[in-house]
């Protein structure tokens, strides 16, 4: 009974202007926030709507880990393991070339660099992070491309290796500033002790700042792994875009995204199911990749504490 | 300030009100044309109606034939400026779909009608487009034939010696699946899903200056889309030239279709669209946009 009447009170319509105010406002705050969890539930769940059809009809096995993809041949064929390979290795690629490059950036932005010349770094990062793919894919194609062909003798130069030199260029901006971020907020304390016990600069930067802001870092690193798998207009245009297998740095490759991109527009039947399901499985790379970065930067938590 | 938002948007209004008298008139005119040429001949509806016909026809597919949608609605605005043709550049496939499933009035596909979709829908063969074979500038290549072109894409002769070229790999750049293009040279050429590409990219332009950019490369492309950036190919000794593709001496060529649905009546705008395009007068406007007329 009191319960009834505590409930009935919370209902109670608000009376002066200023209250009704208050709540159309808090309604419309509210309406905002579900808005995008509401696209997130909508996203996922078409996905997996439009995503399953074409999986059953191929066969996951025959899907996942068939070698060979032909849609449009008079016997297509399905199997998408040269995208995620390509992907895979492309990510990798350019987390190799990034995260060195990246890290040591964020290291000397963060404790080595003087003032002036780190505005100047910084600056010219967030303006890196701010080109839009499609200008990265353009210069690769541009200049790049016909690089890489000289460099190694090549006839063409559109390869996995062009995709992974442009994803490790893309990838820097939130490797660096995440990074940057994190190595910033080690307490300085830890660093005087260091050097109070006679290490150099070096030692105490790569021996207790690093570890010290290792999650931070690492949720830099997934970060910038996320933004290189999701990237489809910049590898579209430099990476020749064959679905062959990636056997080779020199191969040309289709990732995930641009196997998507390329052959939608023109899609029709099974084939179209199929690139949704290819988004499908680009979408559960993606979630994990969220997920792991969530682990990792509740653990950051933890370690904080 | 506020003086002029009141008038603005009286005159807003006001415009608004003429607008739709207008378009009531035009609904009405266009109705009744329409009954009163409904029992005569389709060809002829384009003449007798003409000047007075509104309202709207869709067209939609062929990426390719952009170009020729375009030209073909300018000459048409001066013929029945009461119409717009609005146009979606879908892709073949889609534009084949549009008509049967009754979305487009009129479907664009720059590939003949398979067999399979003959049930439900007519092709009009409106123009022919002449696929290019292109290389850089700087290749040595002058002609090469079908059989040549076949062994080339599949990958049996990798070698520009091989064809009469100085030495050095050959770098074959392609469309993407689903691209009518493609489909095109393909069928043609009968290296359908066998051609082991370099490059695969999603237009012609993207081929175009690609086959710029790389002295060992070679693509298709639109005889219309090709400038004097690339070098064209002769094909079996023959040039790639509106005449070639016209009198069928050049072999790499192509379709430019009006898909339409067969169990639907044309809309009285749409008939008219359609007739334009496959009349004589057109022939020009199909040229300007680089495709080759076959109504002359």
């Amino acid at each position: 009974m009191k319960q009834n009447k505590s409930f009935l009170k919370k209902i109670e319509l608000p009376r002066t202007p200023a209250e009704w105010l208050e709540a159309v406002m808090n309604f419309l705050f509210f309406l905002c926030g579900m808005l995008a969890v509401g696209c997130v539930i909508l996203i996922s769940v078409y996905m997996i709507a439009s995503g399953m059809p074409a999986i059953r009809k191929i066969g996951l096995f025959r899907f996942l880990f068939g070698t060979e993809w032909a849609s449009t041949a008079a016997d297509p064929k399905y199997g998408i393991l040269p995208f995620i390979l390509s992907s895979v290795y492309g990510t990798l690629g350019a987390t190799l070339i990034g995260v060195p490059v990246g890290l040591l950036t964020a290291v000397f932005l963060s404790k080595a660099a003087g003032p002036r010349v780190r505005t100047v770094v910084v600056t010219a990062i967030e303006l890196l992070s701010g080109i839009p793919s499609v200008v990265f894919g353009l210069l690769g194609m541009q200049v790049l491309v016909p690089a890489v062909a000289k460099a190694f003798g090549k006839a063409s130069g559109a390869c996995l290796l062009s995709a992974i030199v442009v994803l490790a260029i893309m990838i820097l901006p939130s490797i660096v500033s995440v990074s940057v971020t994190a190595l910033n907020a080690v307490p300085p304390e830890y660093e005087q002790g260091s050097l109070a016990l006679g290490a150099t600069d070096t030692e105490t930067w790569f021996k207790i700042s690093v570890p010290a802001a290792k999650s931070g870092i690492a949720a830099g690193i997934v970060l910038g792994i996320g933004r290189a798998i999701g990237e489809a207009m910049a590898v579209m245009m430099v990476a020749g875009n064959s679905p062959n297998m990636p056997d080779s740095l020199f191969r040309s490759v289709t990732f995930l995204t641009t196997a998507i991109a390329k052959e939608m527009s023109y899609a029709s039947g099974l084939q179209k199911q199929a690139l949704f399901s290819i988004a499908l499985v680009l979408f559960v790379f993606i979630m994990g990749i969220n997920v792991v970065l969530n682990v990792i930067l509740k653990g950051g938590d933890r370690d904080a504490r | 300030m506020k003086k002029i938002t009141r008038r603005s948007f009286l005159a807003v209004c006001g415009a608004a009100a003429a607008a739709a008298a207008l378009t009531a008139c035009g609904g009405s005119a266009s109705s009744a044309a329409a009954s009163s040429v409904a029992s005569t001949a389709s060809s002829a509806a384009a003449s007798t109606a003409s000047g007075s016909l509104s309202g709207n026809v869709a067209t939609g597919g062929s990426t390719s034939m952009k170009n020729v949608i375009a030209a073909l609605t300018e000459g048409f605005a001066e013929v029945e400026p009461g119409v717009t043709v609005s146009y979606d550049p879908t892709g073949s496939g889609a534009g084949i779909t549009g008509a049967t499933d009754k979305t487009l009035d009129i479907g664009l596909s720059s590939r003949g009608l398979k067999d399979e979709e003959k049930n439900d829908v007519d092709g009009t063969v409106i123009a022919l487009d002449g696929i290019a074979i292109i290389v850089n500038k700087a290749s040595k290549v002058e002609d090469l034939t079908v059989d040549k072109l076949k062994q080339m894409f599949t990958g049996e002769i990798t070698n520009w010696a091989d064809v009469g070229g100085d030495d050095g790999e050959i770098v074959l750049i392609g469309r993407e699946a689903g691209s009518g293009t493609r489909d095109g040279f393909e069928s043609i050429v009968d290296v359908k899903d066998s051609c082991k590409y370099a490059q695969e990219l999603t237009a012609t332009g993207a081929v175009i200056s690609a086959v710029e950019a790389n002295p060992l490369a070679i693509g298709y492309a639109s005889l219309s889309a090709v400038g004097d950036t690339v070098k064209m190919v002769t094909v079996g000794g023959v040039e790639c030239s509106e005449e070639t593709v016209k009198d069928g001496s050049y072999e790499v060529q192509r379709p430019f279709v009006f898909v339409t649905n067969k169990s639907v009546t044309l809309s009285e705008q749409a008939q008219a669209f359609f007739d334009f395009a496959t009349s004589t007068d057109a022939a020009d406007l199909i040229r300007t946009a680089g495709a080759v007329p076959v109504n002359e």
